[in-house]
């Protein structure tokens, strides 16, 4: 509904001085390279801890040489691939947890929150920008590392196997990585996206709202909540819903059974089924209505 | 059409009131000085034409509501609050780019052209430049935006005298003409003197002094009065009387002396302009010459 007055005011302003439009998708994207300039974490702490990972598997590897018979041969070829892949989920997780804290409060905590609405840039659209870190920018980011880990690791693999005399040909031939990259996109997006949504858009929320200490803030109703609960009715399901959202538990996303990774090359998509669950579009719905209320604080915070 | 029109402009946070029913009124093409003690209400009122807080009564910027329009506002309005506003982390370079990206009145080369007659390096981060070279960068930004009106709050706060004239001197020089508005408040009134055209008292949340600067000249006089004509010399009822070096200065308002006491003046001693300083300390210094002062400005008001 904004856009849509943002459109009208901005087609009268057309009119009457015609060179000062600049379209909101790119004011958006500067936006977001705002972001990403400010909070390098978001890609220095993934790509820092792909660094590290790989070491670490190059190391092993190589010490692999001199032990037969080679494990990356065995069944349990993929599991190195897989812990790739996690590392960098949870990497994802905590570096948006600790971006969402901050986000909305560091501009008021060091007054520059005044610079930033001296730009002809609207409340909403930083807000959105900001939303977009969690919610688009970093599980790409966490993809497309972990996909070239993986690339890395199975190169150093075959030059690993190569130097052991094995079979570089069945090496390949067991590493199914087009469909387990397709799979671990999915999976991103569906279950570190879409999934926790609404717990990020909370953290911005309070980002937006606290004065000060926001990780306090945003995780004293939920520990209130959860502690009610178990006194009165002596379950944790407040807990484990909030807890499954941030750590993408997700049902309906795919067939896998609980002890197999989501990038399993035996995993079975089922779109249609997580799409058609209400506890998506719930989830969704809460997060429009807290980022709907961030962008309503930001417009009412002054610096602190 | 006023630059900025205000009536009966109020704002009160929970337990004081910030503005209790400002009238203003700023043609295109002035300087207005916003002069006040700490806790006066400048900024308050700067930041209600900024559309930075909400407010209660009538207020146009250039034709616009602020506080339903900023985002648009912001193409034709700069601001600059004080030293402390650019975020730290960014760099010189990033603030050109983000301006460029954003602003549809920005014009990157003659922002290059300001930052080369400075010392700042492009690949600085704000963090890293002094005081003054942080003020030099943000001035140099907001010049290169063909804004209609620029709003300072203190800008030149804690800068040394060298920065804090050549900062008024590019902005009178580099940027100023006929169809841009600048309204700036400051205490440090001896620097601006000479580079407004109309100056504003402001105390406790409302004007409580206004004139143009010709007015100023034409209309108050500064007597300093040799010893034994001091009794005549009271007898006409100065707005406010001061000692320096053993004598007594005296300083009239025009406007309430018959003709007579105004050729009078001549022969108590030297006669001159007062500073905006000593006017400020006149209206303000006594309470009850704050009054007459509302008084007599209102009756002005009324006839003209």
């Amino acid at each position: 509904m904004s856009t849509q007055s943002n459109a009208m005011s901005e087609s009268f302003q057309a009119q009457s001085a015609p060179p000062a439009i600049i379209p909101v998708t790119r004011v958006l994207y500067w936006s977001v390279r705002r972001e990403l300039w400010e909070y390098r974490s978001i890609y220095v702490a993934p790509l820092a801890v792909a660094a590290v990972a790989l070491f670490a598997f190059c190391l092993s590897s190589f010490l692999g040489i001199w032990e037969a018979p080679l494990r990356l041969n065995q069944a349990h070829a993929q599991a190195p691939f897989d812990m790739a892949a996690g590392l960098m989920m949870l990497t994802g997780i905590v570096v948006s947890v600790f971006y969402c804290l901050d986000a909305l409060h560091g501009e008021r905590r060091d007054r520059s929150i005044l610079f930033w609405k001296s730009m002809p840039v609207s409340d909403a659209t930083t807000v959105l920008a900001k939303a977009s870190i969690p919610l688009v920018i970093l599980p790409l980011l966490i993809v497309a590392i972990a996909l070239a880990m993986h690339w890395i690791m199975l190169l150093v693999s075959s030059a690993v196997v190569l130097a052991s005399g094995g079979s570089v040909a069945t090496l390949w031939a067991n590493s199914s990585f087009l469909r387990t990259s397709w799979l671990l996109l999915y999976h991103v997006l569906t279950s570190h996206a879409l999934w926790p949504a609404p717990v990020y858009c909370w953290l911005l929320l309070v980002s937006g709202w606290s004065r000060r200490a926001p990780f306090l803030w945003a995780a004293l109703p939920v520990i209130a909540i959860g502690g009610v609960e178990q006194i009165v009715f002596h379950t944790w399901h407040f807990a484990i819903l909030v807890g499954g959202r941030l750590i993408g538990a997700t049902p309906h996303v795919a067939s896998t059974s609980p002890d197999m990774f989501p990038t399993d090359p035996m995993t079975h998509f089922m779109p249609g089924s997580f799409l058609s669950s209400p506890g998506l579009w719930i989830g969704l719905a809460i997060a429009a209505v807290f980022l709907a209320a961030a962008v309503r604080l930001r417009r009412y915070r002054e610096p602190i | 059409m006023a630059c900025i029109e205000a009536r009966g402009l109020r704002k009160a946070y929970s337990t004081t009131i910030a503005l209790d029913g400002v009238d203003l009124r700023v043609e295109e093409g002035r300087i207005l000085g916003l002069i006040g003690p700490n806790g006066a209400g400048k900024t308050t009122a700067l930041h209600a034409i900024l559309g930075l807080t909400p407010y209660q009564g009538e207020l146009r910027v250039l034709g616009r509501d602020p506080w339903a329009e900023r985002d648009q506002l912001m193409r034709d309005v700069c601001f600059i609050a004080d030293v402390a506003v650019l975020p730290r982390w960014i760099r010189v370079s990033q603030a050109l780019d983000y301006f460029a990206g954003v602003h549809p009145r920005f014009d990157r080369a003659k922002a290059e052209g300001f930052l080369a007659k400075t010392t700042i390096r492009r690949g600085s981060r704000v963090r890293e430049l002094s005081k003054g070279m942080v003020t030099q960068l943000h001035l140099a930004l907001v010049m290169a935006i063909d804004a209609r009106l620029l709003v300072l709050d203190e800008p030149t706060l804690g800068l040394d005298i060298l920065y804090r004239k050549q900062f008024y001197d590019s902005l009178l020089n580099d940027y100023f003409d006929r169809n841009r508005t600048i309204v700036v408040a400051t205490h440090q009134v001896e620097e601006i003197q000479h580079v407004l055209t109309d100056l504003m008292f402001i105390d406790r949340g409302r004007i409580v002094f206004e004139c143009s600067m010709e007015e100023l000249e034409s209309r108050y006089l500064e007597v300093t009065v040799h010893p034994e004509k001091i009794a005549v010399a009271r007898a006409l009822k100065p707005m406010h009387e001061r000692q320096a070096i053993g004598r007594s200065i005296l300083l009239f308002d025009l406007m309430t002396l018959d003709k007579v006491g105004g050729q009078q003046l001549a022969a108590f001693g030297d006669v001159r302009t007062p500073g905006i300083a000593d006017l400020f300390v006149a209206v303000m210094g006594n309470q009850s010459v704050v009054a007459q002062g509302v008084i007599t400005q209102s009756v002005i008001n009324h006839v003209s």
